[in-house]
């Protein structure tokens, strides 16, 4: 099992509606977050361009938050899922210097490293991540990328698609489509 | 003698928690479905945070504890998905800032202040103060203004009493001129959804409409499904938009000339014999006349005007004709632009009618909703002056009242015997709602009674003698949910929470307030779902089935196209779909819309516009603990080339000062952006507030409605154009940068 997003950057319109979500699932306190929206705009007006993102971890398959965490804390779990084990976290900031992609923060409730679980207990439970579950444009996917025919793995043989940084060659498992 | 009777009292109430504490009713947290509901893990509701009122769920998890509300998957509003405003409803009701008891306007040596008081006393304040308005002049000298769910029971308690003036913003500062072009051209005018068959759509033209920064959420949907299949998008718009990001043409139009785009695309259409032959002849009237109003509109025209390629204007006139009638040129919502907006809307919905577009698949279809029959009462007295007699021969065309005449009906300078004097607000924060906000406050000054009902301390609280604090959506029933749409349904609010504090549903205050008056007999209900259930009975529909699913489908009235045995018929003096309007030539209004050249910015001075982001509604939302995190203030964007000429970088802080002087009160950060072009500043609408009782948004961003103190009132029905201000930039002190 590989769990991956796809994420449509045609259809996003930034709404923040998957981050309100997240926010909602986790009680997330105020000022913090697990996903945001990225805005890139190309070009010179007139002749410019614009593309949405959410953005969050990308549960890398060579990430860097594992490879420097100094507790295994910060693992790769079932499913390719990137996760941090409160229990052995001591609050060394390591795997939030090391994320190339700036995903992970404290939590000032109990001062552990955290980030975006891919909703691993909803998935486990047969549930959408929240957020993927919320988005009023259907832009987001989730799946297993070694189910050949769930919709992310279809999406991702037909569609043009990019991953974030990838010369930090983390290989992430979120996908955006154009 | 009234003048700064009532000062803006930003300061809240004294002695504040002495009821609340006395009665121990304070909450600080929901009770459990369990103890409220037991056996149930989720209540219907349809959403408030914006207009759309989305079907949907408030949910409680394993546990028991309140966790989340998600959009009902049957309704065709929002097909189970909310948008984030909905996703975040939850914190409105957490709000900590909310409007806690009733409040009443004391007087002291050393001031005026807010006094907390209990629902009788504040009842009592009101009805005392009412009925001397009503002995001395009428009820007619009531006036409503509201926004939303509870303005309906208020509606209902002043055409008790008597009066026929309440009114509501979303119309003259709003969707009125749409609605007034709409009614001229096909005899009906646009309800709310619009009935836009978008996802079956060919070819959609937004011009004025930004669908993904307005979460209009069926039609946001829907787009993304045209995305999907790679249906032609074309966007107007000066700015790059969101949708207009998403588009397959982006036509950058010099602002203020979107009526010469619309001409030039008719003559496209009309000179290249792209238009509906059939359907012209069939349903319209006024071909010919047209035909030579636009002879010398021509791209090439159009192009010098609007500084759009002119084989680009051909090329979208094209793309609409070919994909015909499966073509939506969206009419828009918020259309008070130049105080030409009635003929603007009269352009698209004409241009509509020459793709053949109006009742057709892929176009517009004919709106489908559900009869909710009215609950028994007493005829209401007829008044005998209305908000009709406050246009004073103006606006003519209007056909629901305009709520700036009723301003000028309760303003000092009002020299007529119809005067207002007592003003109800529910709902609307009138402050950034209205512009030219100093003659409001001169109209609210010179009441004797103003009466303000919300769930927040918006800035027309700070105004009131009395503050009605009401509860949220999530604690109330409301009328049933009965949105026109591709299928009629009926959608039910019940209330999933215990009101918090002292607040109360606006159903509740008006049979408390018709007591006094005995007017009992009107508002003849014990709990609300008397009302709903005794509504659903008469509709034959179980309303514990309706409370179950929250939503039921009944059947549809019409075909939702037109059908070509059972032909359609049009409310107009033609009984055809007016090209020329015979009601714009009668009341002395151009018959065909013309061009109308709008002033351009002085030196040193942009176009001020102001738009919408998806995450906020208007200025209702900014202290939403969610929705602030997200987007808790918006930027002035700036272009490139202006922020180099001003010497400003992102994250600099500026004011704006309008071509009339007023400045600002707060300041906004910088976004330079390429955007946006070099002759206009944009902004989200609905920041900058000045009451500090709303802690999170606070002074934080500037409000747009401040700076529009050069409205543009259109003739036709009193439309208030909203941007007729220039503004120049002030750098106010340095920041850090903006990521």
């Amino acid at each position: 099992m590989r769990y991956a997003m796809a994420i449509d950057t045609r259809k996003c319109v930034g709404c923040g509606d998957c981050v309100v979500a997240c926010q909602e699932q986790y009680d997330i306190p105020a000022g913090y977050c697990r996903s945001w929206i990225a805005e890139q705009v190309k070009g010179k007006y007139p002749n410019v361009s614009m593309e949405m993102r959410s953005e969050r971890c990308n549960h890398c398959a060579d990430a860097p938050c594992v490879v420097c965490c100094p507790t295994d804390s910060s693992h790769i779990s079932e499913g390719g899922i990137v996760l941090t084990d409160p229990d052995l976290c001591i609050g060394c900031g390591a795997c939030i210097e090391s994320c190339p992609y700036d995903a992970r923060y404290f939590d000032p409730v109990n001062g552990n490293a955290t980030k975006c679980t891919f909703c691993h207990e909803r998935v486990a439970g047969g549930k959408l991540p929240a957020c993927v579950e919320v988005c009023p444009t259907y832009c987001m996917f989730f799946g297993d990328l070694d189910d050949p025919n769930a919709e992310i793995t279809k999406l991702l043989r037909e569609r043009d698609y990019k991953t974030l940084k990838p010369e930090m060659g983390t290989e992430p498992h979120i996908f955006y489509l154009s | 003698m009234k003048t700064n009777r009532r000062d803006f009292l930003k300061i809240s109430g004294l002695g504040l928690g002495g009821i609340l504490a006395s009665r121990d009713i304070a909450q600080t947290a929901a009770s459990t479905v369990d103890e409220l509901f037991p056996g149930k893990k989720r209540i219907p509701t349809y959403c408030e945070v914006c207009f759309w009122k989305c079907a949907a769920w408030v949910k409680w998890n394993k546990k028991g504890e309140l966790c989340k509300i998600v959009g009902n998957e049957s309704d065709p509003l929002c097909k189970g998905r909310l948008c984030p405003r909905g996703t975040a409803g939850l914190g409105m009701y957490s709000d900590p800032d909310r409007l806690k008891t009733p409040l009443i306007r004391s007087y002291t040596r050393k001031g005026q202040y807010y006094r907390e008081a209990s629902w009788p006393e504040a009842i009592d304040y009101i009805a005392s103060r009412t009925r001397k308005i009503i002995n001395e002049s009428g009820a007619e000298s009531l006036a409503l203004f509201s926004h939303g769910s509870g303005g309906k029971h208020f509606t209902r308690f002043l055409r008790a009493l008597g009066s026929g003036n309440y009114t509501a913003p979303s119309y003259a500062q709003c969707r009125g001129p749409r609605d007034v072009a709409f009614k001229a051209t096909y005899g009906t005018p646009l309800p709310s959804p619009e009935p836009l068959d978008i996802k079956n759509t060919n070819c959609l033209v937004l011009i004025g409409s930004h669908l993904g920064e307005n979460m209009h959420n069926s039609q946001v949907q829907e787009m993304s499904q045209l995305i999907d299949r790679g249906v032609d998008i074309i966007t107007v718009d000066p700015r790059l938009s969101t949708a207009a990001a998403h588009s397959t043409m982006w036509l950058p139009i010099k602002p203020a000339t979107d009526l010469a785009l619309l001409l030039a695309w008719m003559n496209v259409i009309i000179e290249e014999g792209l238009y509906d032959r059939n359907y012209i002849e069939n349903y319209c009237f006024g071909f010919e006349d047209l035909q030579t109003h636009l002879e010398d509109k021509t791209p090439e025209w159009a192009a010098s005007i609007t500084n759009l390629d002119p084989e680009k204007i051909r090329k979208a006139a094209r793309m609409m004709a070919q994909a015909a009638p499966s073509v939506i040129v969206h009419p828009g919502r918020h259309v008070t632009w130049y105080g030409d907006d009635t003929q603007r809307s009269r352009a698209i919905a004409i241009l509509n009618a020459l793709l053949g577009s109006y009742g057709r698949k892929g176009g517009i279809f004919i709106p489908q909703a559900a009869k909710i029959p009215s609950y028994p009462h007493p005829a209401y007295p007829k008044p005998k002056w209305d908000w009709k007699q406050t246009l004073n021969g103006r606006y003519s065309l209007a056909h629901l009242s305009v709520s700036n005449a009723l301003i000028d009906a309760s303003h000092p300078d009002n020299a007529t015997d119809n005067k207002i004097r007592g003003w109800f607000i529910v709902g609307t924060n009138l402050i950034h709602t209205v512009p030219d906000i100093p003659r409001t406050i001169e109209a609210l000054q010179n009441q004797d009674l103003v009466v303000v009902v919300d769930t927040m301390p918006a800035e027309i609280t700070g105004y009131a003698d009395v503050v009605l604090p009401e509860c949220t959506y999530l604690e109330r029933y409301d009328d049933l949910r009965a949105s026109p749409y591709r299928e009629a349904t009926v959608a039910v609010r019940t209330p999933a929470l215990k009101p918090k504090w002292l607040t109360k549903p606006a159903y509740w205050m008006v049979k408390k307030l018709a007591y006094k008056f005995g007017l009992q007999p009107y508002f003849n209900y014990s709990d609300y779902d008397d009302v709903l259930s005794w509504q659903a009975n008469q509709m034959g529909i179980s309303y514990t089935e309706l409370v179950e699913k929250g939503m039921l489908k009944v059947p549809n009235p019409s075909n939702l196209y037109f059908d070509p045995v059972d032909q359609p018929t049009f409310n107009t003096a033609t009984g055809m779909i007016e090209l020329y309007s015979f009601a714009f030539e009668d009341e002395g209004f151009d018959p065909l819309p013309d061009y109308t050249e709008h002033p351009e910015p002085p030196d040193g001075y942009f176009r001020l516009n102001y738009g919408r982001a998806p995450m906020h509604t208007f200025s209702r939302t900014g202290n939403n603990h969610f929705l602030y995190d997200l987007y808790p203030e918006s930027p002035v964007w700036v272009n490139p080339e202006v922020a180099e000429n001003l010497g400003l970088r992102n994250g600099d802080r500026v004011i704006l000062e309008n071509s009339e002087g007023v400045s600002s009160e707060f300041s906004a950060k910088v976004r330079v952006t390429n955007r946006i072009g070099p002759d206009s500043v944009y902004m989200v609408h609905g920041f900058g507030h000045s009451d500090p009782r709303m802690k999170k948004t606070y002074a934080k961003g500037i409000s747009d409605t401040q700076l529009m103190t050069n409205v543009m009132i259109d003739p036709v029905m009193g439309g208030t154009g909203m941007r007729g201000n220039f503004v120049k930039i002030r750098k106010k002190s340095r920041e850090g940068l903006f990521s």
